[in-house]
């Protein structure tokens, strides 16, 4: 076992364990923060497999922007004090899990269908060590996949309108 | 070679997503559960894209854009509807129920 697969595990396991603390925290605030816990550890997966422009991206956008939209929004209702349990009673919990035991079961049979290998290995990392890392997403993502990522501005755009229509008491 | 491995953490935290969205009552816990699933199915598309070209992780830049929109107005939902109902649990959230 080498190095790269040790510490793929010892990222995967925190995932997975902060995951686990996520969907049982009592405070909604404890949720919050182990899901931030997640978000980086897949950062380090992502940097892991060499897509470190992803990985910031991940930082940034998610662990650093939408988490702290989350915390503002507990801090704005006043949720941060855990209440009474909000798990459903034991019916709704062994449906649940066994809803979602299945999903997994059906989840990791699905990886039976992963594709062969189409490019060889250690292609895309060096691409990005010749291009340069941010290059190496950018040019695809200005040249082919330029009308999605217009597209892409528009759903913002509606995104915060619909936003402040929403939120806002009074117009 | 990361493939099935990552293939099988992604797997597993999108199980717990749902698990959490199925379990919990609070609307906030559960929008972050929906984040957690959105992740699981970004980690998959990063494994695929080391195999497959970068499309993979561009497509990972369009579904942050879709969760960041996503958050934004759902959010504002959460905000909306504690307003008049003075709760985020879903269970006191019924207007639809015959």
């Amino acid at each position: 076992m080498d190095g790269t697969l040790i510490i793929f595990w010892a990222f995967a396991g925190l995932a997975v364990v902060s995951a686990l603390s996520c969907i049982t925290r009592r405070s909604p605030v404890a949720s919050a923060l182990w899901l931030v816990v997640t978000l980086f550890s897949l950062a380090a997966l992502f940097v892991l497999l060499d897509a470190q422009f992803i990985a910031v991206l991940q930082v940034l956008v998610y662990a650093g922007a939408i988490m702290v939209l989350f915390l503002f929004v507990i801090m704005l209702l006043n949720l941060g004090r855990p209440g009474p349990t909000d798990l459903k009673g034991p019916v709704g919990l062994g449906v649940g899990v066994l809803l979602a035991g299945l999903l997994l079961v059906q989840l990791l049979a699905l990886r039976q269908a992963a594709p062969g290998l189409a490019l060889a290995p250690g292609a895309v990392a060096r691409a990005a060590a010749e291009q340069g890392m941010v290059p190496a997403v950018a040019r695809p993502l200005f040249g082919a996949y330029l009308v999605p990522f217009e597209i892409t501005s528009i759903l913002l755009l509606a995104a915060i309108v619909g936003a402040v229509v929403l939120a806002k008491r009074k117009l | 070679m990361l493939l099935g491995p990552s293939l099988a953490v992604s797997a597993v935290l999108f199980a717990l997503g749902v698990a959490g969205v199925l379990l919990r009552r609070n609307a906030i816990v559960i929008f972050m559960c929906v984040e957690l699933m959105l992740n699981a199915v970004n980690l998959t598309f990063v494994a695929l894209a080391q195999q497959l070209g970068v499309a993979g992780q561009i497509f990972v830049f369009f579904v942050m854009a879709v969760a960041a929109a996503e958050a934004g107005v759902g959010l504002a939902i959460i905000l909306a509807i504690y307003r008049h109902r003075h709760t985020v649990n879903l269970q006191n959230i019924n207007l639809l129920k015959g």
